[in-house]
């Protein structure tokens, strides 16, 4: 099965890249829901042995909050927020392309050194979600639409669930089914206030979502 | 049967996005509040021991105490926000806010995520699984969201976006050390651990240590984001300011407390597998950095409640702290959490008062609320005593078991820096209380709208105001015991 | 020393059969936009043409402009030699050969761009540092995703790291083989001066890179520009198609046909490219090579070893 498992992995590694390299918001979204899908088939693929009824189950759902729902979320946000569909890097693209393969190689180097038991450990699985993690992160800080930092959330999930499947860390159907929920809740939650910060704002810059700072001393404006 | 405490909550909060008129959600506030309190102090008394889920769901003393400063809590906010609601309502729907106009979200909703945000505190506080203190914590930062973006103007929802976004990256790198936890119980027989706490209790000893240091850096930091812990507590002061002052009150006397659960559940596991010098260390760090940080930037404060959320950023470093050191400070710890919740919550609700008339946070622009709002006004003063740990106050008694101790224990730089700190707060809060209490100039008088007091408005911070000053004379010994059993389960001898 | 019958046949073709390739490209682009097209001799006619022509030379060029395409064809003529085909060895097979190949292009463009700036015009001027500008990451690129094989293969000779392969190998060495194939068609077309980098057609100002270069020369000079640049396509392609079509079967002549093939391929496939996609901007340009770096490098860690 390790064959089929680096298969995943490197499709994998070639989305993040992806997502890091896209200037479009559409491309991106779509992106992130194919990472997902893959993620979810993930659960599937590792095992050595039978699989269980729960494990396809769990993998239907996650398949569909990750492929469908979430992307259907985020575009139906885009729609009504009615915003440029520019990804707007703080990092100029190139450099977060080679920010992607720094996380990478960064990974790799952290894998050689994690205290993970050999028997378990699928040669590049570990890296790989590792470094969908870092770019997640990355994905976070250096996007300025809000949007795009809900993106880097659901990357950095992704890369969380991924780590668990790929260590095949086995949970109680519930708390998979409550930690699914929790993100789908979460982006539901996030879209949510995205409408209403165009609304409020007339853009999703998080660039101008800076009032509220104890750096700089102004007076604020602490109104009822 | 525990259950209960979380699914009354709940169902009610459901029952209030249902039916969605006004005085149903206050009636439903205050009882749920009043029937989680009663259920608590019955399951308190009645400990039921081998249930068929004891293994998932149990109440065992850290969980105790935690949920019975949680529930009383609930219980004065629920009274005070009866009130809250009604005032809100009953002034023009439309606020002026100088330059704009906001409204407010609809009440069913305020009131309907309070309760489910109270079911998934109590959820955090009585699981067994690790698992589900994630996910429960996860849902607290899903339920508050929509709590701190009541009045809808671009401040708030600046303030929402921050807490959701980064408890939510916080939450998610706690979950990476869930994952690392269940990897590092890889001796056993499945290769893994089951995340049940008694389990990883039981064979802590078999757990692979560097495995379980990395699980407890990802938990103490993705955790301490939600607790507020510096340096990941940058939201803590946006999301504090703005909610408001009733869930500022639960945010802080509550909310905190039960990431800090989190915490001290793994903490709980690395000391039963010998690394509890380590995971102390780390979260004394880490308080430490949280108070420092937390006086330099009470000191330039000019918004009020910014100030109190940054002194709970404060307290929760010391608690981190005194948790840390260990031996006889984590009882000092324990108690310091009950009197802060209180304490805290009381301010934040006077607060609320001093801003429904006044209509402003900033401290220069309220002038003279002795005068304006005598009883608020005094609460004010006392309660700013007693959060700064003047006696007889429980925060001084607290404050004081946790600094003795270190100064036994011989670590008399953390004596001196904290006292220094406490010092800092102190100069920092009192400029801002006493600007607000005195000086009332006519104007002033004039400017702020002639509304009164009502009972309920007052009711609530004075009963927590008298808790804290009485835990300050006098521990009963039931709740000593319980802070004793308590802080030994946190590392405490 | 035993006569190498097959590695001079392969040399042999690449000298005669290199004009051809630009004649596909050209017929393919033709059959796309409707039209019958060039003769698919055209180049052959071409080359030979400017050979019986003389050369014009500006006032203010030196002895650079002159030197310049002789050098240029005589790198990477020398390159012609030392490039594995069909997985058979080259005639200058040596340890560290691939060193010599990134540094005999880098030679070609270093003449490539003096020459162009020696002839005072600020349109070269502006070409040669647009060229200048894509070769600072080009190269890195080129040099990685070469070196990428060689540790894949653990031989730092071209021929030794193309030997290596067969179809089997891309059931086990797939992901870098892959990122390896991607990265050397990013450098290809953006070497060969190929749509989406740069469009061998077009003459505005603002959108020429390596015609521009070539303005001032004529004649002869421009004969070895021409002839040059094919055989840089045929040795780009040949490395390519070395990775993608690795046929090592026990006939010589049988790979010999699959490589042919293959060529053919790759130019067809050019063609189709160059009708369909666009041509980037020149600030995206960039950033398609920098993915080309990330590939390499990806390529460079994604191994066992």
């Amino acid at each position: 099965m390790s064959g089929s498992v680096d298969v995943f992995m490197f499709v994998i590694v070639i989305l993040n890249l992806a997502i890091l390299s896209s200037s479009r918001l559409a491309d991106c979204i779509h992106i992130v829901a194919l990472q997902g899908v893959l993620v979810g088939l993930l659960s599937l693929v590792v095992q050595d042995s039978a699989i269980t009824f729960r494990l396809i189950l769990i993998a239907a759902v996650a398949v569909a909050l990750k492929g469908v729902i979430f992307p259907r979320l985020l575009f139906k946000a885009i729609r009504e927020a009615d915003v440029g569909r520019e990804v707007q890097p703080i990092v100029s693209y190139p450099i977060s392309t080679l920010a992607g393969t720094l996380f990478f190689a960064v990974s790799l180097w952290i894998s050689s050194r994690l205290p993970i038991p050999e028997s378990r450990f699928l040669h590049f699985a570990i890296p790989v979600t590792f470094s969908s993690i870092l770019v997640g992160l990355f994905i976070i800080v250096t996007r300025v639409k809000a949007l795009t930092q809900v993106l880097g959330y659901l990357v950095l999930e992704n890369g969380i669930y991924a780590f668990g499947v790929v260590l095949l860390v086995e949970n109680p159907v519930l708390v998979e089914f409550g930690m699914l929920l929790d993100v789908f809740v979460a982006v539901f939650v996030m879209g949510i206030i995205i409408f209403h910060i165009n609304r409020e704002f007339d853009h999703i810059d998080t660039h101008l979502l800076s009032r509220l700072e104890d750096w700089r001393s102004r007076r604020p404006e602490g109104e009822a | 049967m525990i259950l209960l405490l979380v699914a009354v909550p709940f169902a009610a909060g459901i029952a209030v996005f249902l039916v969605r008129r006004k005085s149903f959600s206050r009636i439903m506030l205050v009882s749920a509040a009043a029937a989680h309190t009663v259920l608590f102090l019955f399951f308190c008394s009645y400990r039921a021991n081998g249930t068929p889920l004891s293994k998932w769901f149990y109440l065992d003393d850290l969980g105790t105490l935690f949920l019975g400063s949680l529930s009383f809590l609930f219980l004065a906010a629920a009274l005070y926000g009866v009130n809250y609601l009604r005032r809100e309502s009953s002034v023009a729907a439309e606020k002026d806010r100088g330059d704009d106009i906001f409204a407010n979200a609809p009440e069913a909703l305020f009131v309907g995520c309070m309760l489910i945000f109270l079911s998934a505190m109590t959820l955090v506080m009585v699981s067994r699984h690790l698992g589900v203190i994630w996910i429960a914590i996860e849902a607290t930062t899903l339920a508050s969201a929509p709590l701190i973006y009541f009045h809808r103007h671009d401040r708030s929802l600046e303030a929402t976006w921050k807490y959701l976004l980064i408890c939510s990256v916080g939450i998610a790198l706690a979950l990476i050390g869930n994952l690392f936890l269940a990897i590092a119980g890889s001796g056993n027989v499945q290769g893994y651990a089951p995340l049940f706490l008694d389990n990883l209790l039981a064979n802590a000893s078999t757990l692979s240590a560097p495995c379980l240091k990395i699980a407890f850096i990802f938990i103490l930091i993705g955790y301490g984001t939600k607790m507020g812990l510096a340096p990941m507590h940058t939201w803590l002061p946006d999301a504090h300011s703005e909610a408001p002052s009733v869930v500022s009150a639960v945010l802080s006397g509550a909310l905190l407390n039960s990431a800090f659960l989190g915490i001290l559940r793994v903490h709980e596991v690395c000391i039963a597998s010998g690394l509890g010098a380590y995971s102390g260390d780390l979260i004394l760090f880490f308080g430490a950095i949280s108070m420092a940080i937390a006086a330099v930037f009470i000191l330039s404060q000019t918004d009020y409640k910014r100030m109190l959320a940054y002194s709970s950023v404060e307290n929760m470093g010391f608690i981190a702290l005194g948790t840390g050191l260990g031996g006889g400070a984590v009882f000092g710890s324990m108690l310091h959490l009950v009197n802060h919740s209180f304490a805290k919550a009381m301010l934040f609700l006077v607060a609320g008062n001093i801003l429904a008339v006044y209509r402003t946070r900033i401290v220069s622009r309220v002038k003279g609320a002795l005068k304006i709002l005598p009883i608020s006004g005094i609460l004010w003063v006392c309660g700013f005593l007693v959060i700064s740990g003047m006696p007889p106050s429980g925060i001084f008694l607290s404050k004081f078991i946790v600094l003795r101790s270190a100064l036994a224990s011989g670590h008399p730089f953390i004596v001196v820096f904290s006292l220094a700190v406490v010092a800092v707060v102190f100069i920092g809060m009192s400029i801002n209380i006493f600007k607000m209490a005195q000086n009332g100039t006519e104007e002033a008088i004039a400017a702020g709208d002639e509304k009164g007091e009502r009972t309920l408005a007052v009711l609530s911070p004075l009963l927590l105001l008298l808790a804290v000053v009485f835990l300050g004379l006098y521990v009963p010994p039931v709740l000593e015991n319980l802070l004793e059993h308590a802080a030994r389960a946190a590392g405490g001898s | 020393m035993t006569l190498d019958v097959t590695g001079l046949i392969y040399v042999a073709l690449a000298f005669t059969l290199a004009p051809f390739m630009f004649g596909v490209i050209n017929r393919v682009k033709a059959f796309f936009a409707g039209r019958k097209g060039r003769p698919l001799l055209q180049l052959y006619y071409d080359i030979f043409k400017l050979l019986q022509k003389g050369a014009v030379y500006s006032r203010t060029t030196s002895w650079i402009f002159k030197a310049a395409p002789v050098i240029i064809l005589s790198a990477v003529a020398v390159s012609v030699l030392i490039v594995p085909y069909g997985g058979h060895g080259a005639l200058l097979a040596f340890e560290g050969d691939l060193v010599l190949l990134a540094y005999l292009f880098g030679l070609a463009r270093f003449f490539y761009i003096l020459a162009a700036l020696d002839t005072g015009s600020s349109f070269e001027g502006m070409g040669a540092s647009r060229e200048a500008q894509f070769s600072v990451l080009a190269e890195p690129a080129f040099f990685l995703a070469l070196a990428a094989l060689a540790r894949l293969t653990k031989s730092v000779s071209l021929s030794g790291i193309y030997s290596y392969f067969s179809f089997g190998s891309w059931s086990v060495m797939w992901p870098v083989m892959t990122l390896a194939a991607a990265a050397i068609l990013v450098i290809f077309f953006v070497e060969n001066a190929r749509v989406p980098v740069d469009d061998p057609n077009t003459h505005l100002e603002l959108t020429m890179i390596h015609e521009v270069m070539v303005l001032d020369n004529s004649g002869p000079d421009l004969a070895f520009m021409l002839y040059g640049a094919a055989l840089k396509f045929w040795v780009l392609g040949a490395l390519f198609i070395g990775v993608v079509l690795p046929a090592r079967s026990e006939m010589p002549w049988f790979d010999m046909l699959v490589f042919l093939l293959g060529m053919g391929a790759l130019s067809v496939l050019v063609g189709v490219v160059e009708s369909i996609v666009a041509r980037l901007r020149l600030l995206r340009v960039p950033q398609l090579l920098t993915t080309a770096l990330a590939l390499a490098i990806l390529a460079f860690m994604f191994q066992n070893s």
